[in-house]
Formats: C-alpha cells, sequence, structure tokens
C-alpha cells in the first residue's frame, strides 16, 4: 500500500451506451514512469481524467497519494500535477507570468514561486526568454513550460496525457529526459501516448485497448514474455500486395505493415522464412530481405489485440 | 499551500486584467464601443415628432381660414412646406414624402362659421409612420380643438353672452421631463441596454476561451476554488464596464443634455448591481457552451432583443400580455431601468426604486450562484466522448 503512489480497482466509465474504461486495475509504484498506451479512444484520456478527478468514475474506485478520486477530489488535486495533450499555457501571456500565475494557481505565495522560478526556467531551457510570449514559443519549447507550470508546487505524481504530441524529436526526447529527472527525484510519472517506441522509456507499462487491460509489466517483459513466436521482418516495395497475400495463409500467426516492411509472426523461423518466400514467389514478389527480429511493442499490441479479436470474436472491435 | 480561497483571487485577477490589456481589441469593444452605440442609437432614435412637413389646402381664403393656418404655423410641430390650390395635389406629394400631413379647409369654412354652422376641415396624416403620424394627428386635433373652442366664445361673446367660460378648463403639465423629449426617456434606456450586450458577451467569451484552448481544465486540475476565478474574473470586468458605463453617462450629457439628477451614490450601486447581473448571465452562458460561435449566439440572443423588447426600454411593460409580463421578470435591464430613470430622471431617493434594486440584487447573486455550481461541475455532461480512431 504504502510504495503504490495509484491504487485503481475495477474502474469504469460509461457514456450512454459506450463504455470508454471497462472495469480497468492497476496500481502505480511510487516514483515510477508508468505508462498508459493505446490507440486514440482507447481509453487512455477518460482514465487519466478519472484519476485528476475531473470526471466521475461511473464504478470501481481510485485512490492517489492516498486520497479517493471519487470522495476526496480536493485533496487529490492538491497532490498532482497535469499536463494535458494541449499544452495549456495562456498564449498572451509572457513565459514569467503564465508561471506567476500557474503558482497562484496552485496556491503557492509570491515568495515561494519566485524561489521556484529558476528551476522551472532552467528545466525548460527558458531562461532568457522569460519575457517572450508564450505563443511566440516552440512547441517544444511551451510543452516544457507546460510541464514547468505543472510541477511548480512540487506535486508527489504528475499526469501527462499525450505530452509530445507534434514535438519534434529532439524536443522528444529532450522531454523523457526530463521525465526521468522528476522520476530521479522520487516523482511518480503517469503518461499516457500513443506513440509506442516513447513506451521504452517507461518502468512499466499497461496496454489498453478497448476500453480494457490487455497487457502490463516492464517493456522488457512484454516482449519476452508475451511473443514466444518468432516475428520475421520482411521488407519489400510491394509491402501491401504481401500483406494481403500473406495474412490468408493459415501458417502466419499475426501480420503488420511498417511501411516497406511486413512483420509476420510465425511458428517456426526457418520454416516460416521458407513459407514466406515460396507464397511471395508465387506473386512475382522477391522480397530485399526476410529476417528475424526482437519484437517492438507494437508487435506486442498487435499480438494481444489480434489474440483478444479471437477470444471475443464479437466484442473485440477496434477502437 | 495556501487555504484561503481569497488568497487565489489575486492571480486570477492579475491575469485577467493582463490578458484584457494585451487584447486591445477586446478593450476598444468594452470601453469604446458602449460610447459609439450611444451616439449612434442616441441621435437615430428620436421619438420626438416636429417640423412635421405641411401642405395647407385653403379653398375658403378668408380671414378665418387664415388665422386656422397660422395656428399651425405658430406651433414648431408643423412646418408649412407648401399651398395646395386642390385636394388631389395632396396625394402625389404624400407619396413621394413630401408631405407627411396636410389641412384641408373647405370654401364653405368661414360662411359656415358665421352662420353657427359646424364646418369640416379635414386633417389628412400620412400613416405610414404609425408612430408619428399618430402623434401629427394628435398635435393636429388639439391646435383645432383650442380654435374651435375660442371661436365658440367669440361667437357667444357676439351674441351677448360675453364674459362666458368654458364650463372645465384642462392645465396638462409635464413633470420631470417637461419638453417631453425622448433624449431623456432613451438615454438610460440605451445605456442599460448596451452595457447588458457587451458585458454578457464579454464575460461568455472570456470563460469559453479557457474553455476552447484547455486553460480552463487546467485550472479545474489545480486547487484553484470556482469562487476564486469566478470573483478574479469579475473584478476586473466590472470595472472596466464601470468606466465605460461612465463614459456614456458623460455623453448622454454633453451630446443629450441628460444630467444626474438624483444621487450618484444610488446610481453607482444600482450599476454595480446591473453590471454584476450581466455579467452573471456571461458566466451562465459560457457554463452552459463549449465554443465561442455559441456563446457569442446565446449572448447575442438572451440581451438584444429581450433588452430591447422586455425591459420597458422601447415598450411599456404595463401593456404587455400577461404571460409576456411573467417573462420580463428574467430581464434584470427592467428593473435597472426603473431605478435608474428615477435616478437620472425624476431624482427620486432610495424609497422610490427600493424593491428594484433589492430584485437586481437577487437576481445577481442567484444567477451568480447558479454559474459557480454549473462551472464547478466541469462542461455538465461527463466530458467529450472519445473519438473513435484506428491507430496509425
Amino acid at each position: 500500500m504504502a510504495d503504490h503512489s495509484i491504487e485503481v480497482r475495477a474502474l469504469s466509465k460509461r457514456f450512454g451506451g459506450f463504455t470508454a474504461v471497462d472495469a480497468v486495475s492497476f496500481d502505480v509504484g511510487r516514483g515510477a514512469i508508468f505508462g498508459f498506451l493505446g490507440a486514440n479512444g482507447a481509453g487512455k484520456s477518460t482514465t487519466i481524467r478519472m484519476l485528476c478527478g475531473l470526471l466521475d468514475p461511473t464504478s470501481g474506485t481510485a485512490t492517489v497519494g492516498g486520497f479517493d478520486v471519487g470522495r476526496e477530489p480536493e485533496m487529490v488535486k492538491t497532490v498532482i500535477g497535469y499536463m494535458s495533450q494541449k499544452f495549456s499555457l495562456y498564449e498572451d501571456l509572457t513565459v514569467l507570468e503564465n508561471i506567476r500565475f500557474f503558482g497562484g494557481a496552485y496556491g503557492l505565495s509570491a515568495n515561494a514561486v519566485q524561489a521556484r522560478l529558476p528551476w522551472v526556467l532552467e528545466l525548460a531551457g527558458l531562461n532568457g526568454r522569460e519575457r517572450s510570449l508564450t505563443r511566440t514559443l516552440s512547441v517544444g519549447w511551451k510543452q516544457r513550460l507546460a510541464l514547468g507550470c505543472a510541477v511548480l508546487h512540487e506535486p508527489q505524481i504528475v499526469f501527462l496525457d499525450e505530452p509530445t504530441g507534434g514535438v519534434d524529436p529532439a524536443s522528444r526526447r529532450r522531454f523523457w529526459e526530463l521525465i526521468n529527472e522528476l522520476s530521479s527525484r522520487g516523482v511518480t510519472v503517469f503518461v499516457t501516448t500513443h506513440y509506442l517506441d516513447e513506451a521504452e522509456y517507461c518502468n512499466d507499462i499497461r496496454l489498453i485497448h478497448g476500453g480494457r487491460i490487455v497487457a502490463g509489466g516492464s517493456p522488457r517483459r512484454l516482449k519476452e514474455e508475451i511473443i514466444r513466436n518468432p516475428i520475421l521482418e520482411v521488407a519489400t516495395d510491394r509491402a501491401v500486395d504481401a500483406l494481403e497475400v500473406l495474412q490468408k495463409e493459415p501458417w502466419v500467426l499475426e501480420t503488420s505493415i511498417f511501411g516497406t516492411a511486413l512483420h509476420i509472426g510465425v511458428a517456426d523461423e526457418a520454416e516460416g522464412r521458407r513459407l514466406v518466400l515460396r507464397r511471395l514467389a508465387l506473386e512475382g514478389i522477391v522480397p530485399e530481405r526476410v529476417d528475424r527480429i526482437v519484437p517492438s511493442l507494437e508487435d506486442v499490441f498487435i499480438h494481444k489485440i489480434e489474440e483478444q479479436a479471437v477470444a471475443r470474436p464479437d466484442g473485440g472491435s477496434p477502437a | 499551500m495556501n487555504p484561503r480561497p481569497l488568497a487565489f483571487v489575486g492571480p486570477v485577477m492579475r491575469k485577467e486584467f493582463r490578458q484584457i490589456r494585451r487584447d486591445s481589441r477586446s478593450l476598444v469593444f468594452m470601453i469604446f464601443l458602449p460610447a459609439f452605440l450611444l451616439v449612434m442609437f442616441g441621435f437615430a432614435l428620436n421619438f420626438d415628432v416636429k417640423h412635421i412637413p405641411l401642405a395647407v389646402v385653403d379653398q375658403d381664403g378668408s380671414r378665418a381660414s387664415r388665422e386656422l393656418t397660422e395656428k399651425f404655423a405658430a406651433t414648431e410641430y408643423f412646418d408649412i412646406e407648401t399651398r395646395l390650390d386642390r385636394t388631389g395635389d395632396v396625394d402625389g406629394l404624400m407619396a413621394r414624402e413630401k408631405i407627411r400631413a396636410a389641412l384641408v379647409i373647405p370654401e364653405t369654412f368661414s360662411e359656415d362659421l358665421l352662420a353657427g354652422r359646424s364646418p369640416s376641415v379635414q386633417f389628412l396624416v400620412d400613416g405610414a409612420n404609425a408612430m408619428s403620424g399618430t402623434t401629427a394627428a394628435g398635435y393636429a386635433a388639439s391646435i383645432l380643438q383650442s380654435y374651435s373652442q375660442r371661436v365658440t366664445l367669440e361667437g357667444l361673446a357676439r351674441r351677448g353672452a360675453g364674459g362666458l367660460t368654458l364650463p372645465l378648463k384642462t392645465d396638462v403639465r409635464v413633470w420631470y421631463n417637461p419638453e417631453l423629449r425622448s433624449a431623456k426617456f432613451l438615454v438610460p434606456g440605451l445605456m442599460a441596454f448596451i452595457l447588458m450586450v457587451i458585458l454578457t458577451t464579454s464575460t461568455a467569451f472570456s470563460v469559453v476561451r479557457e474553455k476552447e484552448r484547455g486553460t480552463m481544465e487546467q485550472l479545474r486540475v489545480s486547487p484553484l476554488p470556482s469562487v476564486a476565478l469566478i470573483v478574479g474574473k469579475l473584478v476586473p470586468y466590472v470595472l472596466i464596464s464601470l468606466a465605460s458605463a461612465h463614459l456614456v453617462l458623460g455623453l448622454g450629457w454633453v451630446l443629450f443634455g441628460v444630467a444626474v439628477k438624483g444621487s450618484y451614490l444610488l446610481l453607482l450601486l444600482a450599476m454595480v448591481l446591473f453590471l454584476i447581473a450581466g455579467l452573471a448571465q456571461g458566466l451562465l452562458i459560457s457554463a452552459v457552451t463549449e465554443t465561442q460561435q455559441v456563446a457569442f449566439l446565446l449572448s447575442i440572443l438572451t440581451t438584444i432583443l429581450p433588452t430591447f423588447i422586455l425591459s420597458g426600454f422601447v415598450f411599456p411593460v404595463r401593456n404587455m400580455p400577461l404571460v409576456i409580463q411573467v417573462v420580463t421578470y428574467l430581464i434584470p435591464a427592467k428593473y435597472f431601468l426603473v431605478a435608474l430613470r428615477a435616478i437620472i430622471i425624476k431624482g427620486a431617493g432610495f424609497p422610490a426604486f427600493w424593491d428594484q434594486v433589492l430584485m437586481l440584487a437577487a437576481f445577481a447573486a442567484s444567477t451568480l450562484a447558479l454559474s459557480v455550481a454549473l462551472l464547478r461541475r466541469g462542461s455538465g455532461v461527463g466530458g467529450r466522448r472519445p473519438l473513435r480512431r484506428r491507430a496509425s
């Protein structure tokens, strides 16, 4: 209990007849970087909004920092920081004015904000731009400033809802360094994303699909334990044609497409390679290469979704 | 952590002031648009009927008929535009709006008068504009009335019944606005109307903008109490619109000669309450809308027409059907107008309109409470439903 920052038990949210989050349960350890992964509409934002006290759960319970989100939402607000995908800053205020205002909104005194200011400016890399209007900043800067504003009051737990949308790769990398730094100071970071490669930065992740958690664990465990069959990468400039042909074959366990490459799951590496080459040759497709790869989280995700679709052919509508 | 809700008001207020200052368009909108509208409406909305162009068709050409014509020319209500020989010409002139009224004195006018018969004088009015038409006919009737009284008395005197007086003498006096100038009546109404529209719209905008940009969500996740947010937003807008109201008041005095006859402090009290009511209405709108377009539409719909038509600004409330009269209780401008006219025009004291001030305060308080409750609950229907999309 004591080493969990967040505890979620059978949390559900329904909007009319639509179940956005379906009896989700998990724990988040103190100081963890917890990744909540899923496609748009899988229920990530709904879950985060319930945990921040923005939405009332339909059923189930959740505690955040020891406070019940349904019964003590005002207490929850004092221990969390939140940053949405919109980087909600006042664009018509300067960097400094935004920091001062959010400090005030978190109940910090002017002196406390002043004391915290150098840290936030350093974190956001905005030294020397304190008086710039926020709207003139690039997206990466806005993102870091939004994070700085969200942690002004030194919360125990930070919720980041799709924090890297629309941000260039260099800024994304820098942002994840900041998240690591927060985590090393003991701050629990709860982050949602649909960039599966970002999940590699997390210590603990949950895959959510259609409002349900379909897999969880550390990225390493997920990749090693969930996909036990080999994954072959087939590189060809006729990837779409190849996909159409291969996904009809009974010996192909799963397929997905990544640009000009296909990932296909087979039972055995050597046998699979032979079958792929023979089948594609019938279509006149000669792949540039067929290699066994270490599965990515994306493969894990697709594997779990296909597994679920087989198990629940009626309910497993892709979100 | 600072637990007192009031401590949160300061940061919100400073932020609002900064935002308003940076957004020069909304500042102009709030301060100068009311003044500009007052000038526009003040000159355009003129219910005074004066200098009505009149055609005289004097078929008699006698001393008596000239005397009657003179009576018309002597008032400021009618200007004799033309003298015609034939009644048939009146039609064309009136159609082209060269004249608005015509006085037709028959050939037998003086003859009938001398003989003691009642001659009939015809007065034709352009009724296309019902309001000025009715007024013109009223003026004409009273001129003719007083002329015929005089003729009657003179006739009686000639027959040796001198020293007779009429049994009833009317002496009509108009109080508070002796010249019956519509400006005096309109300026307070315009003030209420303009301030209501501008205030409701700008407050609704300032909140809905935060919803659209996501900053409202950010604030709802912070410990900032919603009361502090609303008070912090209200104060700057009340101060700015108070300045705007004074500008309107000053212009009303300079341009239309409408000075404040009563107590300034009472006026200030009524204004502040009214401004809060307008802001509260804007907040209420922002609590139930998600986009600036919808907020704008609702603000306009719930202010322009109701304030113009249902507040007693142009049409007296007591002449309305009962159902409509009940609706007028929801229009804050109605209470404000009664108080405003009492203070500005009549110079009346608090006892004359305390009930209106009370109603205004009640409207402001209940609307504010409702919007705080709605805004605290969030967007109402439990947030947006997530979009269903396939992963890329």
